[in-house]
């Protein structure tokens, strides 16, 4: 079985970092495994951790009275779940849910937060990597909200 | 059909609803209409309204009949919303090139659609399917607003659930009973595995989706040489003489509807183009 380490070092998110960076980084991490339908991450609850999804899909979402639950968007094995834990107040702005069951890697926060205030270049070094996630995030919320394939488009 | 200008009658032989206003048409091909080829389209004509620019969305190895699934959004467009079987309506056709399918055997083919955009490419995986061992992965991206909205759903899975094809699809919105992925197409893009140097890729819908998917499909390693795509621009001759859907020095309806990325990219980063 992989460790935690050689997970990580394979990983595309962690892909041109520093090795001894990456194994610091394993150091706050375990591999953990959610049920279907159980719950990840609650809006609103403090967030100290992130995952790298390893297999099976997340549900993000987000509830909206009166009409329920709003799914904003899935996740999937290769993906990063939470980047709450990184800015304060450190809180899960959306829920996160279990569709299938998922393996992943759970990495705690605070741990990462300590290392990366005793080493700012590596807490850099993660900013980096998890700014481009938020980018790539903003980009797909753009494009979805131009309602790509409504009423103006190829026939 | 001599004069390409000159519509030819033609029955409709069939209508499939798909949702609220995307239809198929099933049209019987008329007398010495020439054998179509993948991503051609044909000028369907209503008498008194004018004519629409609509792919074929068929088998190109069944030439008794033509298939075209249409989006009800114009004038021409929404009167034959209402057409159904027996209807008679005009056609020319076929007209435009086609999908570079020969550049692709031997190599991964790679195909992204957006909403109805799959419609162009749907004679592709016909062709690609029915000689399976000619490519190595064939991957499908395929973008829809709603699960209601996919098109072609049973003929997909049947075809993923047998193993011909790498399927990715989402949804820009989900329901209830959806389980599949929510968010743009884009995002789905890493997660196939292809062989970016050895593959070929084909991308139909909106041009805003096709920037996006090309962006990620060049981190992944395809160069604009190997991306193709398929646009629309206002075609009315559909010959190459009115000008009309004119793209810098080419007409879509003639040296398109399918071009190489790095050939119209340019014009699609360009205001008014």
């Amino acid at each position: 079985m992989k460790t935690v380490s050689d997970a990580l070092l394979a990983h595309p998110f962690f892909a041109g970092l520093n090795e001894d960076y990456v194994r610091l980084i394993a150091g706050c991490g375990e591999n953990t495994v959610f049920k279907p339908d159980q719950v990840i991450a609650t809006e609103g609850d403090d967030a100290n951790e992130f995952y790298i999804l390893r297999k099976g899909r997340v549900a993000i979402q987000i509830h909206a009275a009166p009409t329920g639950t709003a799914l904003l968007q899935t996740l999937d094995g290769g993906d990063i779940l939470g980047w709450s834990w990184l800015f304060p107040p450190y809180r899960w702005s959306t829920e996160a849910k279990a569709i299938q069951q998922v393996h992943a890697i759970r990495l705690d926060g605070k741990c990462l937060r300590a290392k990366c205030d005793r080493d700012p270049a590596m807490g850099y070094e993660l900013m980096k990597r998890f700014s481009q996630i938020m980018v790539q995030r903003l980009e797909a919320t753009r494009l979805r909200m131009l309602d790509l394939y409504g009423k103006a488009e190829h026939s | 059909m001599n004069d390409p200008l000159l519509p030819s009658r033609c029955t409709i032989r069939s209508r499939l609803t798909h949702s609220e206003d995307v239809f198929t048409l099933e049209l019987d091909t008329p007398v010495c209409y020439p054998a179509f080829r993948a991503g051609q389209f044909n000028m369907l004509y209503v008498p008194g309204a004018g004519e629409a620019a609509i792919s074929i969305s068929g088998d190109p190895a069944n030439t008794g009949s033509l298939l075209h699934t249409i989006r009800a959004v114009g004038n021409v467009t929404h009167l034959l919303h209402r057409y159904g079987g027996g209807d008679r309506i005009g056609i020319r056709g076929p007209f435009g090139n086609s999908w570079p399918l020969t550049a692709a055997r031997g190599k991964d083919l790679v195909l992204v659609a957006g909403g109805i955009g799959l419609a162009p490419l749907r004679p592709v995986l016909y062709q690609a399917l029915a000689e399976r061992d000619q490519f190595n992965r064939i991957v499908l991206f395929y973008g829809a607003r709603t699960p209601a909205d996919i098109l072609y759903a049973d003929e997909l899975m049947a075809w993923k659930a047998q193993g011909l094809l790498d399927l990715f699809v989402s949804v820009d919105t989900s329901t209830a009973d959806w389980t599949g992925d929510v968010g743009v197409i884009t995002s789905l893009i890493p997660r196939a595995e292809v062989d970016t140097d050895n593959g070929v890729v084909m991308i139909c819908g909106p041009e805003i989706m096709i920037r996006f998917s090309v962006n990620k499909l060049r981190e992944l390693g395809f160069s604009r040489k190997q991306i193709h795509v398929s646009l629309e621009r206002n075609m009315k001759c559909a010959v190459g003489f009115c000008g009309h859907c004119q793209l810098g020095t080419q007409f879509i309806c003639r040296d398109g509807p399918v071009l190489p990325y790095n050939k119209v990219e340019s014009f699609l980063l360009t205001k008014g183009f």
